[in-house]
């Protein structure tokens, strides 16, 4: 492989700074001292390099059993919108002039993935300003992008710690980079790295080359089941409103909302809304593969369908509020699987936009029409339970 | 794991492509495959239309309209009149992580 240097008189030595005007120096630029001494604090940083771009944090390469606690918790919770790292440049091992430059987002995860990826590398790292967001979501946002990665190898000033003129992207950044561009505004080439942190030593090894296995997204078991907690999360955040909605029905009678009735006749339904809830965002995820057809909502009906009609062979559950109650069960709750699963179409790692809106065009009408279907059949069930009709 | 094989946004212009293999590089489900000194998109149905490769293209041989195959962003932008709308990097939970 040939690298091509770039003379470097016609490098711009981080222009942004020389502007004189206040509010020309950029808010992530060479490091001030109170921030260094910010820097150093941080749990992930071990030592502080000096550099010819100044004081650079140099990063520890093992995780620590905090930073997989926190791994685990932006998994499962809200936690991870706000997991961020400083953007700008750090250190890994002892980089000099001809060292590799590695290019990350600035969520937290991403960081730890790559720098605990390069245990015995010495490299530089730039992080891009994603707002906290994954390389992969970030691209596709254009927020890791062509315009932050061209101003963020000026700030950072790693232009002046490294000779050569090559720079490593995530393959995932790919969407939001146009690699020609960099190298016409900075002079840098792209490389793209592997999908996975992990293959980055092996990418090396091989002459900065990727194979196809490295090139490659998949979407395991595994993959799909780290992905569930937060989907689950976030569903039963709006669960309440259902419950609410499931009680004031169940108990309501002519002369007001019997408690009593709430309870008896709406346990069934609030089972039946959180089965419906397990079979979209649970097992719909897990089954993906074998479940047959390719749309998301039609596997989310059939987990739905197939879960609720065991239920209702098994037990009384859903049939001991009348039939009319039991049909508007069977019709409602599958759909309510069916769009759980539909909504997985954003975590997969290989649905397409214009497969997504054909599904959601032929899904949304059944939608509305199994709301409306099952709402007149409850309305009958209530009716016919007062002796109305 | 596939996904629809048809409606898509898909386009590549043989003519002008110059067998650099960029595309190659950054597919995330090797579409493209190169033969006799052209990229030739070998399994186009797995496209999920990231437009990583036409965004790197320096020839201009691809076309995609690049998005995300997101329902929620979708259905998003069906609610709003617009482009689909990821808000994931909301206060919501989202599908970014």
């Amino acid at each position: 492989m040939k690298f091509v240097p770039v003379n470097k008189n016609q490098v711009i030595s981080a222009p942004l700074l020389k502007q004189g005007k206040c509010c020309a120096v950029p808010e992530n630029a060479i490091n001030s001292e109170n921030e260094i001494n910010e820097l150093k604090m941080l749990p992930y940083v071990e030592a502080i390099r000096k550099t010819p771009a100044g004081s650079v944090p140099r990063v520890k390469v093992k995780l620590s059993l905090h930073d997989r606690l926190e791994h685990f918790k932006a998994r499962i919770s809200a936690f991870r919108m706000n997991y961020k790292v400083k953007p700008g440049l750090y250190a890994v091992g002892t980089p000099g002039s001809e060292s590799d430059i590695f290019v990350t987002a600035n969520y937290k995860m991403s960081f730890d993935y790559l720098r605990s990826s390069l245990d015995g590398v010495n490299g530089w790292i730039l992080v891009l300003d994603t707002a906290g967001i994954n390389v992969w979501c970030a691209a596709g946002k254009g927020t890791f992008g062509t315009d932050e990665l061209v101003k963020r190898i000026k700030i950072s000033g790693i232009e002046k710690c490294v000779q050569h003129r090559r720079i490593i992207l995530p393959q995932l950044g790919a969407p939001g980079v146009n690699s020609a561009e960099i190298r016409s505004q900075t002079g840098f080439r792209v490389f793209y790295g592997p999908v996975r942190s992990y293959d980055i030593k092996k990418y090396i090894e091989a002459g900065y080359k990727a194979d196809e296995e490295m090139r490659s997204v998949k979407f395991t078991l595994k993959d799909r089941a780290v992905l569930i907690p937060i989907e689950l999360n976030s569903v039963l955040k709006n669960f309440v409103y259902f419950i609410i909605a499931v009680f004031i029905y169940a108990g309501l009678t002519p002369s007001g909302i019997i408690f009593k009735d709430s309870i008896q006749d709406g346990y069934s339904l609030f089972i039946a809304g959180l089965c419906a809830v397990i079979a979209g965002v649970v097992i719909m995820p897990l089954l993906l593969p074998i479940i047959p057809f390719r749309s998301f909502s039609i596997k989310g009906w059939i987990t739905g369908i197939l879960l609720f009609t065991i239920l209702n062979n098994r037990t009384e559950l859903f049939s001991s509020n009348g039939g009319y109650s039991e049909a508007a069960v069977m019709i409602l709750f599958p759909l309510l699987s069916s769009y759980l699963a539909l909504q997985f179409t954003g975590a997969s790692t290989f649905t397409s936009l214009s497969g997504v809106q054909k599904e959601v065009k032929f899904s949304l009408p059944v939608y509305v029409a199994g709301i409306l279907v099952s709402f007149i059949l409850l309305a009958i069930s209530k009716l016919s339970e007062w002796g109305v009709l | 794991m596939k996904y629809f094989k048809d409606s898509k946004t898909f386009c590549f212009y043989k003519d002008k492509c110059t067998g650099c293999g960029r595309c190659i590089e950054v597919c995330p489900h090797a579409v493209f495959k190169l033969q006799d000194k052209k990229a030739v998109p070998v399994r186009a149905d797995l496209c999920m239309e990231c437009g990583a490769c036409a965004r790197n293209c320096e020839f201009g041989a691809i076309y995609i309209k690049a998005g995300v195959g997101c329902a929620t962003a979708v259905i998003n932008g069906l609610i709003r009149g617009t482009e689909p709308v990821c808000d994931c990097g909301g206060s919501s939970g989202g599908c970014c992580g």
